[in-house]
């Protein structure tokens, strides 16, 4: 399996992210945002980080760089898109995700250890995951998941909610909602169910020892169902 | 020509900085200071003389960069 890492000026979850694919047997290529075209690749991944300094609003600019009608193009036929933390900012302002992400509802930058239930199994990205609720990090300012209240119906009528913040029970409540996102939304689908976009770090959990390895699950998982 | 934007939440839409600085005018003694916006504002230098054709590009400036519409609404002054 081969994926592929766009690294924009900015980016600073993409070596992060190279380590995971590779630790789990993808043959991952690094992508510089001014190339025009993508390696042949079964994956791409917008990594996170703080492209062009999060100028304008987070992703926008990264979002018109060379490289994205590549992407575009990419995930329109079929092709697995991922992007995590300021990549599911970008995919959402690509268009190749619905809604937005707002500045956390109280202004503060969060990092912490959280819970994600897995909502939607019928995905390549979690057809056959072990675990329905997952431990991961997050680390943003701009997490606040929104869309309209069309948008939303749309959304839930086509399962494309893929994590909900939760407890580590698994309860979703506004308590452990940790920035304002409506429905505690942590991911989303597009309707095809092939670009991801969650605000969750799982290349952060590979090392049981260091930080917890349910991200080993999400990666483990993500490989074999793209055999 | 020079042409001025300003990109604006919706109504309804959560502004998290509009209220902490609306709390601190409130703090301040602006005790009659009921609710703060905040917005962007763009001066855009544009090397084009018809006013109509400059506004339509900005137009559609806003439309694919400088405005999220999801979120935003955007006035060309």
């Amino acid at each position: 399996m081969k994926s592929a890492v766009i690294i924009f000026p900015g980016s600073n979850c993409d070596r992060d992210m190279d380590v995971a694919l590779k630790k789990y047997g993808f043959k991952n290529h690094m992508v510089w945002h001014d190339e025009k075209s993508l390696p042949k690749c079964d994956l791409v991944v917008l990594p996170g980080g703080f492209s062009y300094g999060d100028y304008l609003r987070c992703g926008s600019i990264a979002g018109k760089s060379k490289i994205i009608k590549s992407v575009i193009d990419f995930a329109n036929s079929g092709g697995l898109v991922l992007g995590v933390c300021n990549g599911f900012q970008i995919l959402t302002e690509t268009g190749l995700l619905p809604g937005v992400l707002q500045q956390n509802k109280y202004l503060n930058f969060i990092c912490k250890n959280i819970h994600v239930k897995v909502n939607d199994k019928k995905n390549k990205y979690f057809q056959n995951i072990k675990k329905d609720i997952l431990e991961l990090h997050i680390a943003h300012n701009e997490g606040n998941y929104f869309c309209s209240d069309e948008e939303l119906k749309v959304i839930e009528e086509n399962n494309q909610i893929a994590l909900t913040y939760c407890s580590s029970e698994g309860s979703i409540n506004n308590d452990i909602n940790p920035n304002g996102a409506i429905k505690n939304i942590a991911g989303i689908f597009n309707k095809e169910k092939n670009v991801l976009g969650m605000m969750p770090h799982p290349e952060r959990m590979i090392d049981k020892y260091l930080s917890g390895d349910d991200g080993s699950i999400f990666f483990e998982n993500l490989i074999n169902n793209s055999k | 020509m020079k042409i001025k934007i300003i990109v604006t939440l919706k109504n309804g839409v959560l502004d998290p900085q509009g209220k902490a600085i609306q709390q601190t005018l409130n703090g301040m003694g602006f005790n009659d200071v009921k609710e703060v916006r905040q917005g962007k504002y763009f001066d855009i230098e544009i090397n084009e003389t018809d006013i109509v054709k400059a506004k339509n590009k900005v137009d559609e400036m806003c439309k694919k960069l400088l405005a999220n519409l999801v979120i935003e609404d955007y006035k060309i002054l």
